[in-house]
């Protein structure tokens, strides 16, 4: 029941939020970032009746009882739908990311969004409950049930709150997700008529499809079903053009969330599925998919370099960054995995900054072009100093989480396929050039007086006070990463043990 | 006729007594609310007759079929049409005109649409199809105002009669093959017709399915649907996209499944190419699409292509239960559309009248914060038409996708996916628009009054959503239909 009412307090608390807005301009935000406090409190205090984090037992993909917690309840019997949520160490990390970054977005719409407040924490808190959902559900269409409809309330997000552009932003991210999860249905329900062909059993459950016999040439176009609906949300080169439209017209909020979360799912689903309840297929096209994750390292960087608009190269780098997740993934080891996990939570970190940062220089220039920035460390040293630290955070530098993550998933990768990493390491280069720009024609060089007519007022303690807790968590997770590796790596090591027992029979 | 079979066609003998009692009274006094209660007593008079009824469930005679599925669309049917009328009031009372006669009209349509879910035989078919059709042109061009319900009258009416004329051909040719009009009948004698008369089967079976096919607006039969979408009184624009095209698809199902005409690989060609075309073509004019009811007009020719699916699936069906699935597919999605037609109507209906402006994208602009209600409203039901999970569309969708994989329609179901996919975005485009806060006015807040009219939009949102979040007890209830 903990993961339902997980769900529910988001759901009930983003109902409060919007109802509230008439009590106060504030009482909304309040209201939200209480919730997700109590949410994240909620969860750790029932973390704690169970048995310690460090000492995990593997949970065996086949057998619910060996999880964290686990959750099942009927839903549509006739289809063999039920409400099946389940809690590991991966959704474990994930979902307090998830949480500890809501609250970060929360406090990124405090001077963000001035009109229709309540409806806006509404929605954020909304499309909090969904990513949960997706990143705790079992039941396959339970997950996709979650995986779309926490689309709507960012939609929202997007279109009422966004920039100059946002309806387009707003509709071709949708579009893009949308269409692509269309496919992902048809897999879903495609696999599972193969289970039910094979066992005369409808059943919708992870644990009962998992290893599913079915002839290679299915499977293999059923992992692309997931394949596709999982890299458009991460996103993959070739499916990332709705990334940098949508992460630059969001709200500052909406991008924390778009980049800082909503990514991640399509990440969890790789790993969660799209690998393990195809192994043989995905391997078989490992190459293909890391492929395309060094094509995105670089073509994202590449981009990211070319950009003129702050917002759109972070946007662009979160392009790069996640194509180190898909080649984590592929390479299939322990080391590329808890590469990829670890990448999941840092990039989590550095890119919500990023665009916190983004959206207070938009903020206070009202421009996010970078032509018109310059020497602004000078106006606002607190401000120039916490860009730098995440700029070197994200170009990976060591001592940080992102280098941890980045240098796992090569080390990995080695083993796999040398050639791949030399090229995914070159992105590495770019990614320190266009890190640098970034931070060179927005706050190094002179001042541009044109800007003195702004009011160019340094950060205060409520965005220093954000600030602090993602530079914390990089610090840590940079200096000490082995409590986040210790909690990934018994669930990684069970779906090795799955998949390699199913290719080798 | 016994007694037993009065009750089983009690829901068509209460239309026909609403209809007579409306005749009645306008002779003695003629009053347009009185006309209007009396009219909303029958239809509820008949959907408790329709529950009734499943008690006696037999053939009355050669013409009709009383069946559990038969009773449920006839309900079904019968709230579209209350609903219909409830939208009537709402936008006709505005005008002084004398209304007595549309709702006898509507009665007759409905009686028609009854009789046509309960057809068995081809006279029935084409008798209910008439009496539904030609009370529907009276309807269209009822409004005494403006040259658009005149035109679209007109355009239904001599599309409508070729439509017919092309049945009536069908029919003859279909007799002449296999010498029987009932459609079981047709069924047991087509397979030696079709041995020793392959053409003429064939011909007259293409021209029924054509001539269904028109009242259905499924491409190439959809030129009139636009136009007279919008060009009819709203309330008419529901009656027609609920109850005359969903009684015309259940009659549809009947004839196909009991003269078996999904043994015929030249008409499962041809059904599939009808419906390819109808899921690509409509989705693709419907982004055209600035005015709401143009837009649900081609969207509804989307959907019932994708209908048409579950019926081309029946021809791979190997088992019982797969066609039982088959069945609840088009049982469910069925529901699913009426349901959010009527949910969408509802709200265009109280937002604009018969205004041609307002019916419009920009009519629909900040609508979120101007009335609440009504814009969740017509989210919903755009949700749940471009099939987004927990909508009643959604799991129409689902079981559709299911029907597909089961028969290995890939191709079908190809077109399925790209249509939903290009559907997302028109449906969307209302969405955003009514999301604008551009458009917002401090002054434009609507009256906190709860009128009706916002209670049956309340209503129909809450059903669209129950089927779509919670619909076992739904599937349970069709799967024993």
């Amino acid at each position: 029941m903990v993961m339902v009412n997980l769900i529910v307090i988001l759901l009930i608390g983003g109902l409060l939020a919007m109802l509230s807005e008439r009590l106060g301009e504030n009482v909304p935000r309040g209201i939200a970032l209480t919730v997700i406090l109590v949410d994240i409190a909620y969860l750790l205090s029932e973390l704690t009746g169970l048995s310690a984090i460090t000492q995990l037992q593997a949970p065996l993909p086949s057998d619910p009882s060996t999880w964290l917690m686990h959750f099942q309840a009927q839903w549509i019997p006739s289809f063999g739908i039920s409400i099946e949520l389940a809690l590991d160490g991966i959704s474990l990390l994930m979902v307090l990311l998830t949480l500890v970054l809501g609250a970060i977005a929360v406090s990124a719409s405090w001077t963000d969004v001035m009109t229709q407040r309540g409806f806006f924490e509404a929605n954020l808190l909304w499309t909090l409950a969904g990513v949960l959902g997706v990143f705790m559900a079992l039941d396959l269409f339970l997950f996709f049930l979650f995986w779309e409809v926490m689309l709507i309330p960012m939609y929202f997000m997007i279109a009422i709150w966004g920039h100059e552009n946002r309806g387009y932003a707003a509709m071709k991210f949708f579009i893009f997700t949308q269409a692509s999860g269309l496919l992902m249905l048809v897999a879903t329900l495609a696999l599972v008529k193969v289970n039910h062909s094979a066992t005369g059993d409808w059943s919708f459950s992870y644990f009962d499809l998992l290893g599913t016999p079915m002839v290679e040439q299915t499977a293999y176009w059923l992992m692309l079903g997931f394949f596709i609906a999982f890299v458009v949300k991460l996103p993959a080169f070739p499916f990332h053009t709705w990334l940098p439209d949508a992460h630059t017209q969001a709200p500052t909020a909406g991008s924390v969330i778009l980049a800082g979360i909503l990514l991640k799912t399509g990440a969890y689903g790789l790993i969660r599925f799209a690998v393990p309840l195809f192994p043989e297929a995905a391997m078989d096209f490992s190459l293909t998919a890391m492929t395309l994750g060094v094509a995105g390292i670089i073509y994202g960087a590449v981009l990211a370099f070319a950009q003129t608009d702050f917002k759109r190269l972070v946007a662009y780098s979160s392009v790069s960054h996640m194509g180190f997740v898909i080649l984590g993934v592929y390479a299939w080891n322990e080391l590329a995995l808890q590469g990829a996990v670890m990448q999941m939570v840092a990039h989590g970190f550095s890119t919500a900054a990023l665009f916190m940062i983004a959206g207070a220089l938009q903020e206070r220039l009202h421009t996010r072009d970078m032509r018109e920035m310059g020497g602004l460390w000078q106006q606002m040293p607190r401000m120039g100093a916490v860009t730098m630290f995440f700029v070197v955070a994200s170009l990976g530098l060591p001592g940080l989480g992102n280098f941890v993550a980045e240098f796992l998933v090569l080390l990995g990768l080695f083993q796999v396929n040398p050639w791949i990493t030399v090229l995914a390491a070159l992105g590495l280069i770019v990614g320190a050039i266009y890190s640098l720009i970034l931070i060179q024609r927005s706050f190094q060089g002179e001042f541009n007086t044109s800007l003195k007519s702004h009011s160019l007022t340094d950060f205060a303690s409520r965005e220093m006070l954000t600030m602090a807790v993602m530079m914390v968590s990089l610090i840590v997770l940079g200096l000490y990463p082995q409590p986040v590796l210790d909690i990934a790596q018994p669930v990684l090591n069970s779906l090795l043990e799955l998949t390699s027992a199913e290719i080798m029979p | 006729m016994n007694s037993s079979q009065l009750m089983a066609l009690m829901p068509i003998l209460t239309l026909s007594l609403t209809a007579i009692v409306l005749m009645i009274q306008a002779s003695i006094k003629r009053d347009q609310t009185v006309a209007w209660w009396i009219t909303a007593a029958g239809f509820l008079l008949s959907i408790w007759a329709a529950g009734y009824a499943r008690q006696f469930n037999q053939s009355v005679t050669v013409l009709l079929e009383v069946d559990d599925w038969g009773l449920f669309f006839s309900s079904l049917i019968l709230f579209a049409s209350l609903v219909s009328l409830i939208l009537c009031r709402e936008s006709f009372s505005r005008e002084g005109e004398r209304k007595e006669e549309y709702y006898l009209l509507l009665v007759l349509s409905v009686l028609g649409a009854v009789v046509l879910v309960q057809s068995s035989h081809m006279v029935s078919l084409l008798l209910g199809m008439e009496l539904m059709g030609v009370a529907l042109y009276g309807m269209i061009a009822f409004p005494e105002r403006g040259e658009l319900p005149l035109e679209a009258a007109i355009k239904y009416l001599v599309l409508s009669a070729c439509a017919s004329a092309m049945l009536l051909f069908g029919f003859a040719l279909v007799y002449a093959a296999t010498g029987d009009l009932t459609y079981a009948g047709i069924g047991a004698a087509a397979g030696t017709a079709y041995a020793q008369e392959p053409l003429v089967l064939m011909a007259g079976s293409a021209m029924i399915l054509a001539g269904l096919g028109f009242k259905l607006s499924v491409v190439p039969f959809h030129m009139w649907t636009p136009d007279v979408y919008q060009g009819a009184p709203t309330p008419v624009t529901v009656f027609l996209a609920t109850v005359s095209k969903g009684a015309v698809f259940v009659a549809l199902s009947r004839f196909y499944l009991a003269a078996e005409l999904y043994q015929y690989s030249t008409l499962i060609l041809a059904l599939s190419l009808v419906a390819v075309t109808s899921m690509l073509f409509g989705n693709w004019l419907a982004l055209q699409q600035d005015n709401i009811k143009r837009l649900l007009a081609y969207s509804s020719i989307a959907h019932f292509g994708y209908l048409l699916l579950a019926l081309i699936a029946m021809s791979y069906a190997q088992t019982m239960t797969e066609a039982q699935l088959i069945g609840e597919a088009v049982t469910f999605y069925l529901t699913a559309y009426i349901l959010t037609t009527l949910a969408a109507f509802a709200v265009v209906t109280h937002l604009s009248g018969e205004d041609e402006k307002s019916l419009s994208i920009n009519a629909f602009d900040g609508l979120f914060w101007r009335q609440p209600l009504q814009a969740c409203g017509m989210s919903v039901a755009l949700l749940s038409f471009a099939g987004i999970p927990l909508t009643a569309g959604f799991i129409g969708k689902f079981y559709l996708i299911n029907v597909a994989i089961q028969s290995q329609l890939w191709a079908l179901m190809a077109a399925l996916v790209v249509g939903s996919a290009i559907g997302i975005y028109y449906y969307l485009r209302f969405i955003f628009a009514m999301s604008k806060t551009s458009a917002m006015t401090a002054n434009d807040s609507s009256p906190s009054i709860i009128g009706a009219q916002d209670v049956l939009t309340l209503l129909l949102l809450v059903l669209v959503i129950m089927l779509g979040s919670w619909p076992q007890p739904f599937i349970d209830f069709a799967g024993r239909l």
